[in-house]
């Protein structure tokens, strides 16, 4: 058991090497890429460049100066910022983290409930009027892309029924701390929670109906419905509980990559100062330093993510922890 | 004979699918009753319609293409098109089943134990800590070793026989009247095959369920059945008492089952007969008697559907005249038939 | 997971009574919902394809150019394309907005006076245009990938399967995004193959390899559950060269799984390419594609909100006529296989 742990964070500690320096190489590798060029600006003279890539190391060879990044992102944390001189990393993104976290985290409470009723209402009722406007609004919420969505949200709750009782609640656009205003903070998030959760509730909900209908063919299920235990408890306890096997796997590499910056979208329709939109501001300027934080910062929540789902997994499946 | 009601009656039951090539016709107008403390065996080969007469008992065909039609009284009250609500009173706690195969039977994601208290707790005011003793004892009694710790298993920790086990407790655990046992010895390696035999004739005397016991093993049923039903292309060709039956069997389809094990006791025949031909496709019923294009005694009478007589203990469903049937037999056993 | 008869390959090479192809055809023939996905699909490609002429003989302008002081008579009166303005986020100007008719500026104009409805089609040739490339090149690649490493297995199947592990765990979209931006403003060659800073050729490329991982993975799980099938073991059995088994036993199998996944990977591809437009980092200005003219509405959306709303409902409907139509070839290729669509 112990010796799996370690080789299972052995595991994760190379992928995650191996993104940071993927990561590395599309920025500081990338042929004709040259960073220096970027920080000094257009038509910036021969020694203006030349000084630019002694200032920040470029001239360096490429192992080291990974090397020196990685060393002051994790270990003297003073790495700073190419474009905002004397901004650090580290503090930046750390300050971003809860707007993220708060905005995935409520949209992941919408789209699990979403998703798993519209998984099991369907599944139940298969091939009823119920069931197809379902699984058709599914298909729908599933093929808007999300930063449209966010833009019509905006168009009706800021712009045209604002004034009207429906929508006069609505804050404007940004985020409001939990600490500051919980009422606030609740306020704010919650039609970015329902935009990026209405992809998440249609796909879910695709897949748990898909799960449960396969699930409720087994034997046993026949097994269950002769014990007389009701088929609400049939496919609650029996169907669903077998099929969240796969929703659980879904949702923990779902609900990483969206803390990792996958909320890119919805936070720069929304304005939220979230990592995503950190990340998507310092790829706009090629800020180096800012880009390689983000990306690790996002690999580490996918990564997590990915260990998580595997220790959820023997809890709820009783099978993988015989290694099945 | 009529003074005391049976514990089951099924009286005419038809089951039929709805498919792309019309409808097809599983189970057609099946007959007959099971008394208390009884253990009927049902025997046929695959595709006769067996699982589905069974099925059909316990309301478990609920695909929307089924027709399931005729009548099932379980101690008087019919139970085909009762409300859930009320099947569900009776499924588990009075008629249990026990089904083929043991490795999908059971929901993978709970434990053994769970699984009973369930049934348990859906029938009886039990507290989970009584329930869950009583899933012990019953554990114990279908023979899984050190059943408190067994009760605490998943079934994939445990082997096909062990489960079955299980099922058998599971199926037992509200004290049904009658058990329904759909070849539960079939996926199971032989050796466990005899225990659980022996485990399910046993219950009668110590749970006093009548059992209905299917299979396509005559030793199956030779071995603890009291009463035999033969059973053949969705129809009931023969019924009577085990001895009977074995010894005088009126069917020719009977024949051929028989023909086809060798014989415990006697003189060793030559060869084992083997039923020419193989069954009817369901979509593809003959007219007439369905087993007539298999069978040598064939004659014109037999284009007409024969009704199972309804005659005293020993019925079967055949035109052949009742007197000298057996001597028609010896000149199939003798060696080619007509 | 995988229904294989024992013994027998489900796809044969020869012909012979019903192949799975026909069955699947047939399915898909009765799918009604599968059919009008498709009918939609050829309409709004024949749309988009028609764009040059729709400019040219119904907007009557050019969609590229800007056209600050244009003026355009509407039921008899004059008006400016872009009519100064007090309000608004829109640097004092509001472009005109949509007049209904089928004739120029039908969808109204954008802040630089173009005219909308023009670019809508010919955007809609460029969303089309990188979805259908960049899957063309993720199938070919995850192909080729996931068969060479479910087939040789060993080392290479290790390495491939490594390499594509750290893939997955790269955000996708993070990497299309970085890659969009480092190569975004610059030319790539490669080789013989040079690609201009601004060509359509780096979105296409970009959308084309970031899926890959995706598409490789389950096929090469499929191989391999191929390669243990019966079939394959009685191919290797009678001697069978390697490439013969390749050829006639497996490749056959794993299109049908790549059939599955075209539609899939086009509607997730039209989603990424739109999404990198709307972040200046997929089609470069003066080419349009949805997500530019999104972008470019974004600014509008509170006064010309039909700007925006357009091309994002054109990308809604395209996408979900290409998920149903997704659903339709799975249910009728490989109803068992639980691929996800995103």
């Amino acid at each position: 058991m112990l010796v799996a742990l370690v080789s299972r964070l052995g595991q994760m500690l190379l992928v995650m090497f191996g993104i940071s320096v993927v990561a590395f190489l599309i920025f500081f590798a990338t042929p004709g890429a040259d960073p220096s060029a970027r920080i000094a600006g257009r038509n910036a003279s021969q020694e203006t460049l030349v000084q630019v890539r002694h200032d920040f190391g470029l001239d360096r060879p490429l192992p080291v100066q990974y090397g020196l990044m990685m060393e002051r992102l994790f270990i003297s944390r003073d790495l700073t910022s190419f474009v905002n001189r004397g901004q650090k990393v580290v503090p930046t993104v750390l300050e971003a983290i809860p707007v993220t976290l708060s905005l995935v985290f409520g949209a992941a409470v919408f789209w699990v409930l979403g998703g798993l009723i519209v998984g099991v209402v369907a599944g139940a009722t298969r091939g009823s009027w119920l069931d197809r406007t379902l699984m058709i609004l599914s298909l729908i919420g599933v093929s808007i892309p999300v930063f449209w969505l966010g833009e019509v949200a905006n168009l009706i709750t800021q712009s045209r029924w604002h004034d009207s009782w429906l929508f006069s609640w609505v804050p404007p656009l940004g985020y409001i701390a939990l600490t500051d205003s919980p009422w606030g903070w609740f306020k704010a998030l919650v039609i970015p929670w329902f935009t990026l959760a209405t992809l998440y509730i249609g796909l879910y909900g695709r897949v748990l109906r898909a799960s449960i209908i396969e699930t409720m063919q087994e034997d046993f299920i026949r097994t269950a419905r002769a014990k007389g235990i009701g088929e609400r408890r049939v496919l609650i306890n029996h169907g669903l509980r077998t099929s969240l096997v796969a929703f659980v796997t879904m949702f923990g590499l779902d609900f990483g990559a969206l803390v990792g910056g996958g909320a890119l979208l919805t936070e720069v329709v929304f304005g939220l100062q979230g990592v995503g939109k950190l990340t998507y501001g310092a790829l706009q300027t090629l800020d180096l330093p800012m880009i390689l934080a983000t990306v690790i910062y996002a690999s580490f929540f996918v990564v997590m993510a990915n260990f998580v789902v595997d220790v959820a997994f023997v809890f709820i499946d009783p099978r993988a922890r015989d290694g099945h | 004979m009529a003074t005391e009601m049976p514990l089951l009656a099924v009286e005419n039951l038809c089951v039929s699918f709805r498919t792309d090539g019309g409808v097809v016709p599983a189970v057609s107008g099946v007959s007959f009753s099971v008394e208390r403390r009884e253990i009927l065996g049902v025997v046929g080969e695959s595709g006769s319609g067996k699982s589905q007469t069974l099925l059909a008992i316990m309301g478990l065909i609920n695909s929307p293409n089924a027709i399931v039609t005729g009548s099932v009284r379980f101690l008087g009250q019919e139970m085909l098109g009762l409300k859930r609500r009320a099947l569900d009173a009776i499924r588990g706690r009075q008629v249990a089943m026990v089904f083929q195969d043991p490795m999908t039977a059971l929901t993978p994601v709970h434990t053994i134990g769970d699984q009973i208290i369930e049934q348990i707790r859906a029938h009886e005011s039990l507290s989970r800590g009584a329930a869950r003793r009583r899933a012990v004892e019953l554990l114990d009694a279908v023979g899984l070793p050190s059943p408190e710790s067994a009760v605490d298993r998943y079934p994939h920790q445990l082997s096909g026989g062990m489960r079955q086990r299980a099922v058998i407790a599971m199926a037992l655990s509200c004290n049904p009247a009658l058990l329904i046992a759909d070849e539960p010895t079939t996926a199971l390696d032989v050796t466990v095959q005899a225990q659980i035999l022996e485990l399910i004739g046993r219950l009668r005397d110590s749970f006093g369920s009548a059992v209905i016991l299917v299979t396509h093993d005559l030793g199956v049923v030779a071995e603890v059945a009291d009463r035999v039903m033969v059973m053949y292309a969705g129809r009931v060709v023969e019924e009577g008492g085990k001895g009977q039956l074995f010894r005088e069997p009126l069917h020719p389809y009977s024949w051929g089952l028989f023909g086809s094990i060798p014989p415990m006791h006697g003189p060793r025949p030559a060869r084992l007969t083997a039923i020419p031909g193989s069954p009817p496709k369901l979509s593809q019923m003959p007219q007439g008697c369905a087993f007539g294009p298999r069978c040598g005694f064939r004659h014109e009478a037999c284009a007409a559907q024969p009704s199972l007589g309804s005659a005293g203990g020993h019925r079967s469903a055949c035109f052949l005249p009742r007197e000298g049937r057996h001597e028609l037999r010896r000149t199939l056993a003798g060696g080619v038939p007509a | 997971m995988d229904n294989l008869i024992a013994g027998q390959a489900p796809v044969r090479s020869r012909r012979g009574a019903e192949g799975p192809w026909r069955t699947a055809w047939r399915k898909l023939k009765v799918d009604r919902a599968a059919i009008m996905a498709f009918g939609v699909l050829v309409l709004i490609t024949a749309a988009s394809l028609a764009a040059p002429l729709y400019a040219r003989y119904v907007a009557q302008t050019d969609p590229f150019a800007t056209n600050l002081n244009g003026e355009i008579v509407i039921n008899g009166e004059t008006k400016q394309v872009l009519e100064p303005s007090t309000e608004g986020l829109s640097l004092g100007f509001t472009p005109l907005g949509p007049t209904w008719d089928f004739g120029p500026y039908m969808l109204g104009a954008d802040n630089q006076g173009r005219d909308v409805a023009a670019r809508l089609l010919y955007g809609g040739r460029n969303s089309l245009l990188i979805a259908g490339a960049a899957a063309l090149i993720c199938l070919g690649l995850a192909t080729v990938l996931g068969v060479i490493s479910g087939f040789f297995g060993g080392l290479v199947d290790t390495l491939l399967s490594r390499i594509l592990d750290v893939l997955w765990a790269f955000p996708i979209f993070l990497l299309a995004i970085s890659l969009s931006i480092v190569l975004i403003s610059q030319s790539i060659s490669i080789g013989p193959i040079e690609i201009r800073s601004g060509s359509l050729w780096l979105p296409v490329f970009i959308i084309g390899i970031v899926y890959v991982p995706y598409v490789a993975r389950p096929i090469r799980g499929h191989v391999l559950s191929l390669m243990r099938a019966e079939f394959v073991t009685a191919a290797i059995g009678i001697g069978a060269p390697p490439w013969r088994i390749l050829l006639y036993d497996i490749l056959p199998n794993v299109i049908t799984r790549v059939i599955v996944f075209v539609p899939l990977i086009l509607a997730l591809n039209m989603m990424t390419e739109s999404s990198l437009s709307f972040l200046s980092i997929g089609v470069q200005p003066p080419d349009a594609s949805w997500g530019t003219i999104i972008q470019d509405g974004q600014g509008l959306l509170y006064s010309r909100p039909i700007v925006a709303l357009a091309p994002g409902l054109a990308i809604v409907i395209s996408v979900l006529a290409l998920n149903i139509l997704g659903d339709g070839v799975r249910d009728a290729l490989d109803p068992k296989s639980s691929i996800r669509v995103a």
